[in-house]
């Protein structure tokens, strides 16, 4: 690839401890950049609020499983039991829906847990194979003791000058412009 | 503002012991009033529901604060003062007890000679439910809830005075075989007191029923507690809206368990359709008392699951108020239904001594309580993990 063509994808900076990229993640935030991350070893608490992000929407998501779980279980065995095939079991009605509720309740639980798992996929974008900071070198620090924080090209305040002054001035070290290989 | 001393700000600036301790006097003698007035009958099974009400709370306490310590729990730090001040004072309620005693004629048909001497049930049963032994056993109960109760209710005093880093081991020493006694303790007092009311019916998951109710009624009077000091403006920085969170999804789970439990306890004498099983829940399909028993499905499990789900419901201060006294309410009317249909035996017949018996013994219940909880510092200051507990938040 010719030097023309290499384009940048992001900057990445380094950060001294876990509270200096709590503090630093805050900056980013009210700088007004929505398409960054920051990288740690261990989560770090209140890192969420620092970031901006919003409650997840993995809750609702689980609700709405949960609940079709239940209709879906008590409709399958009143269908099967009642109208399909109706069977006499020990002298109770056909559709007695006491004898129905461990299957509803272990449905509501097994859809509410699939889409637990999965939806958690979805919103954190998984499986994702390739991101662009894995182009740099330094990043496989991040699973041993660095703090970085990433902001992608595609953010609409980004620009490589003013971003990476920024980052530094809010203290960011060993400061990275990302490009492809 | 000095932690160490808020609990002297609170007990001059609030009146609320001498309130519940009037409460408690008043109580008590309209319900004597009750037992001439009305009937000793009525009297004694709404004295057994208030009992064993007040009980499961000050029951409720001691679990809570023996779980807190076996879990090492961080986030109830701040509540632990508040389930040891509910917990102390199960002493006390062995006086309340006594009645109970006295009222066994008017309460427990197996208690009758004449009416064992022509039921052969309850001869193959005489070994266990006879009168000597059901005091023995009663007494034996409080013993083991005194002991824990009072061990671990001045270790924590003794951990207010002095730093001493091993109190926190003795608290776990105390709290695991504490919890094995606690389990089998409020198993049998739950058969003995309540479950006996009718001698021919039994459910061996009967007292796991009990310890569930048990359970979302002291959440909800801690939680209740916690609320009033906030509002008077007490502890506002100390327990924040984290740990109301935090109790609000035990409250949900427990609104949960108590309903797959009371479930099981159906479900398994609906499909075993065995007569001597089913006529329980017969009872409490009669007349009236189906209102009651969908009361409870409805106010008990369906309604506060359906509100408590959210995040948002678990950290409305407002709602979870209002919740605190709904728990409490539906928590009575279980009771309610567990006692009376063996004595109002074909439809729902409310009595005013239902509620002096309430207000007499929770009057003094709380009387109590606030002279425990105000008598100490509000907060352990001495617990190692104090500010972890302060700093607290969900993720």
């Amino acid at each position: 690839m010719s030097e023309e063509n290499k384009k940048t994808l992001g900057i990445l900076a380094e950060f001294a401890n876990p509270g200096e990229l709590l503090k630093a993640a805050e900056k980013v935030r009210d700088e007004g950049y929505r398409k960054f991350d920051v990288h740690s070893p261990f989560p770090i608490h209140g890192m969420d609020n620092a970031m901006g992000l919003r409650q997840s929407k993995l809750g609702f998501i689980v609700g709405a499983a949960g609940f079709l779980g239940c209709v879906g279980g008590m409709t399958l065995q009143w269908w099967v039991s009642a109208v399909e095939y109706p069977h006499v079991i020990s002298g109770k009605p056909f559709f007695s829906f006491q004898a129905f509720v461990p299957v509803t309740f272990e449905l509501t639980i097994l859809f509410a847990a699939i889409a637990a798992v999965f939806g958690m996929f979805h919103l954190n974008r998984l499986p994702q194979l390739f991101h662009n900071v894995f182009y740099s070198e330094q990043f496989a620090k991040i699973t041993d003791d660095g703090f970085m924080i990433s902001i992608e090209a595609d953010d609409p305040r980004f620009d490589e000058e003013k971003t990476k002054s920024f980052l530094s001035s809010i203290g960011g070290t060993s400061l990275e412009l990302i490009e492809a290989k | 503002m000095d932690l160490n001393t808020e609990n002297k700000r609170l007990l001059e600036s609030s009146k609320f012991g001498t309130f519940a301790l009037i409460c408690g006097i008043v109580g008590l003698v309209l319900t004597a009033v009750g037992y001439f007035m009305v009937s000793p009958e009525q009297m004694y099974h709404s004295w057994l529901t208030a009992f064993v009400f007040w009980m499961t709370i000050g029951l409720g306490g001691l679990f809570f604060t023996m779980l807190h310590h076996l879990t090492g729990a961080v986030w109830s730090i701040v509540l632990r003062k508040f389930s040891e001040s509910l917990m102390a004072v199960l002493p006390w309620m062995l006086l309340f007890f006594i009645p109970v005693v006295f009222g066994i004629h008017d309460l427990y048909h197996w208690s009758h000679e004449d009416a064992v001497a022509h039921d052969q049930l309850l001869q193959g049963k005489a070994g266990f439910l006879n009168q000597p032994f059901f005091v023995i056993r009663s007494i034996g109960y409080f013993v083991i809830w005194i002991i824990l109760s009072l061990s671990l209710f001045k270790l924590s005093v003794k951990q207010d005075n002095q730093h001493d880093a091993s109190i926190s081991a003795k608290f776990k020493k105390i709290s695991a075989p504490g919890m094995l006694l606690f389990a089998l303790s409020l198993t049998f007092a739950s058969f003995d007191w309540l479950m006996s009311l009718d001698p021919h019916w039994y459910s061996t998951i009967f007292g796991v029923y009990i310890f569930s109710g048990s359970v979302l009624a002291v959440l909800s009077m801690i939680m209740l507690i916690a609320l009033f000091l906030r509002k008077s403006g007490f502890l506002e920085e100390v327990i924040t809206i984290e740990h109301y969170q935090d109790i609000a999804k035990l409250l949900f789970a427990f609104t949960v368990f108590w309903a797959y439990i009371a479930f099981s306890q159906y479900f398994l004498i609906w499909y075993g359709n065995i007569p001597e099983e089913t006529v329980w829940f017969l009872h409490r399909w009669e007349g009236s008392w189906k209102i009651i028993s969908m009361v409870i499905v409805f106010f008990h499990f369906a309604l506060p699951f359906l509100i408590l789900l959210t995040r948002n419901a678990k950290r409305n201060l407002t709602l979870l108020g209002i919740m605190g006294f709904w728990f409490l309410i539906v928590h009575w009317i279980d009771l309610y239904w567990l006692v009376f249909p063996s004595f109002h035996k074909h439809s729902v017949h409310f009595s005013w001594i239902d509620f002096t018996a309430m207000l007499g013994i929770g009057g003094i219940f709380m009387a109590i309580f606030w002279k425990k909880f105000t008598g100490n510092k509000l907060v352990p200051m001495n617990d190692p993990e104090l500010s972890q507990s302060l700093h607290f938040t969900n993720v």
